[in-house]
């Protein structure tokens, strides 16, 4: 896949044998309508949001070893791996395109966004996106500049929190109508 | 609100503006006095699963509606987080509870792009013919819970038995009937039974003679084609603006299968044909859904005549970092113990990086996105989930319809709710 021509691209990683975009996301919309319209990529398959907070540090999940070796407490240690590759940002905000034609393709547009910084919504480019951004929303607290209805979709109305986040709880939640509500 | 860019998509389309997903009550074409608001769902007998559709009602005319959804949101992503790769895998299959094998399927196939890993012949082609047998399985389950919302109950039954011995044989290939975590990363749990294939065979042409009695029951019934033609209108260009896919895809005249257009496991070396309705209503759904056994039966058949051939191959690839050796080396090799050990308590080490794979699952695209930071636990598991986005089109296919008729339109969108709201 040629990326020429899509503006905004601030990197082009090929992994696993797929194509990533990193692009400005200032120009997110634009660069989406060019592969829209240039390259035919017609099919959002997903939009998908990923919460890099504690990447490559102890304790969150990946159980990373400490400089002092192997923690014995933590059960799942590596000892002293690699540590993986530091993230921009907080954020990641990744669009799974697809090209439904006779040449069939995919290419994967990120943006990388702070705790707070919203992104343009790409509603006008794939009306698919509605609920896509309103679960990214739901989940991960992204938001979504101009998307005319960005409320929650999987969890209650008055929830508070964003569940996918790395920074929340795991079974954190009182059980309805017992003694621990 | 920045102004919209003039889009291509949008020429002609019957989506509604500016929300895709909600309709609003048009002012020109209804009185708003008359409108009554109503709750259809989320406990409803004819609602599929706890789907909520607030429709405002003209008469009998559905004049708006929203779909609500997440009232079966169990956060399977993030519990997948907090467990190794190796415990995760149990939980794919539950996200979808009716295509079970193909979740299992996408979740390991993307697993296994991390890791690099080659899966034997014989296990890619059992991995096939039950992904098949599930895409029946499903489609059964979507076919008699449809007709039974208008009325047809008797086809129920005769679905359900069919559906059961599929049950059948997927506990003797892995000893559950759902839910098998039959799929491991590297191949498969166990090799399959001596008399897997032979049994298969003997319920496929049974399976054949069923279709073409649903066929009869369901194409000639006056009131089955009165309320399923013409209904539930979706146009090519809609479907792909709205990410639809599978089934609701191809009703509305696109030819577009992951199976022929972006091959996985092998099914480059099958026969099969995809069939595609040009009409994008109820009944060509229908029609989808019926010709797509039919082909899978077909492609079946194909996987046992080569599993029946690879009799005796191994069905898990041999790598111990990752695949749990035999248990008969436990009580002689010290290093198998280890690794046993080590696969158990820790889990296998998948490398750093981020896939997106995706397959055809009985509802359309499900896809798979992972991230790994190197460790022994996926920094991030999101599923593409078909049923999500076919709700998405739920504001453009009830368009001027009955309150009768909405049963039926969201019944055809083949909404797993477990999927949709994972």
């Amino acid at each position: 896949m040629t990326n020429a021509g899509v503006p905004g691209v601030i990197e082009t990683r090929d992994s696993y044998g797929e194509t990533t975009l990193v692009v400005d996301p200032a120009r997110l919309v634009e660069a989406c309508l060019s592969l829209r319209d240039e390259h035919g990529f017609n099919f959002l398959s997903d939009i998908t949001p990923t919460d890099y907070l504690g990447w490559g540090e102890v304790g969150v999940a990946g159980y990373f070893g400490t400089a002092a070796g192997r923690d014995l407490n933590a059960p799942g240690s590596q000892g002293l791996a690699r540590l993986p590759e530091p993230k921009p940002k907080r954020f990641s905000v990744s669009y799974h395109l697809l090209r439904v034609s006779d040449e069939p393709a995919r290419v994967r547009v990120q943006v990388w966004l702070d705790d707070g910084e919203p992104v343009a919504t790409v509603l006008p480019v794939w009306p698919a996106a509605d609920w896509f951004e309103r679960e990214a929303w739901d989940m991960m607290g992204i938001g979504f500049e101009g998307h005319p209805n960005l409320v929650r979709i999987l969890m209650d109305d008055d929830w508070e929190g964003h569940p996918h986040r790395k920074d929340y709880p795991l079974g954190g939640e009182p059980v309805r109508f017992s003694d621990e509500e | 609100m920045a102004v919209l860019p003039s889009t291509r998509i949008y020429e002609g389309t019957r989506i509604p503006s500016p929300v895709p997903t909600i309709l609003e009550v048009d002012p020109d074409k209804h009185d708003l006095e008359d409108i009554l608001t109503i709750n259809f769902g989320p406990n409803h007998p004819s609602t599929h699963g706890v789907l909520r559709l607030i429709v405002d009602l003209d008469g009998e005319t559905v004049a708006g509606i929203r779909a609500v959804i997440g009232y079966l949101h169990t956060g399977f992503e993030k519990n997948m987080e907090s467990k190794t790769w190796w415990k995760s895998v149990t939980y794919a299959p539950r996200v979808d509870y009716v295509s079970f094998q193909s979740n299992e399927l996408v979740y390991v196939l993307a697993i296994e792009k991390l890791l690099g890993i080659e899966v034997p012949r014989r296990a890619t082609w059992v991995r096939m013919a039950l992904t098949e047998l599930n895409r029946i399985h499903s489609h059964l389950i979507w076919l008699g819970t449809s007709a039974l919302e208008l009325g047809a109950i008797s086809l129920l039954w005769y679905t359900f038995d069919d559906r059961d011995e599929i049950l059948d044989l997927f506990e003797m290939a892995g000893g559950t009937r759902m839910h098998t975590r039959y799929f491991q990363v590297g191949g498969l749990a166990e090799d399959l039974p001596p008399a897997f294939t032979a049994e298969t065979r003997k319920f496929l042409p049974r399976m054949l003679r069923s279709l073409d009695e649903y066929e009869s029951l369901l194409d000639r019934n006056a009131i089955w084609l009165e309320r399923t033609k013409g209904i539930g209108l979706l146009s090519a260009g809609d479907a792909l603006a709205l990410a639809q896919s599978g089934p609701m895809l191809r009703s509305s005249g696109v030819n577009w299968d992951l199976r022929k257009t972006m091959p996985y496991l092998a099914y480059d070396e099958v026969e099969f044909d995809v069939p595609v309705y040009p009409n994008g209503d109820v009944y060509d759904r229908y029609k989808v859904h019926l010709d797509e056994m039919r082909e899978s039966v077909r492609i079946v058949r194909q996987c046992l005549d080569r599993i029946d051939e690879m009799d005796g191959e191994p069905w898990i690839a041999d790598d111990r970092k990752v695949v749990l050796p035999p248990r008969h080396e436990l009580h002689t090799s010290m290093e198998s113990l280890i690794h046993h050990f080590k696969i158990v308590t820790e889990g296998y080490v998948v490398p750093e990086g981020e896939v997106y794979l995706a397959i055809e699952s009985p509802r359309g695209e499900s896809g798979c996105y992972l991230v790994s930071d190197g460790g022994p636990r996926p920094w991030r598991v999101k599923f593409r989930a078909p049923s999500f986005a076919a709700l998405q089109a739920t504001a453009t296919t009830v368009q001027g319809c009955l309150v009768a008729d909405l049963v039926a339109i969201a019944g055809s969108l083949d909404p797993v709710m477990g999927d949709a709201d994972r």
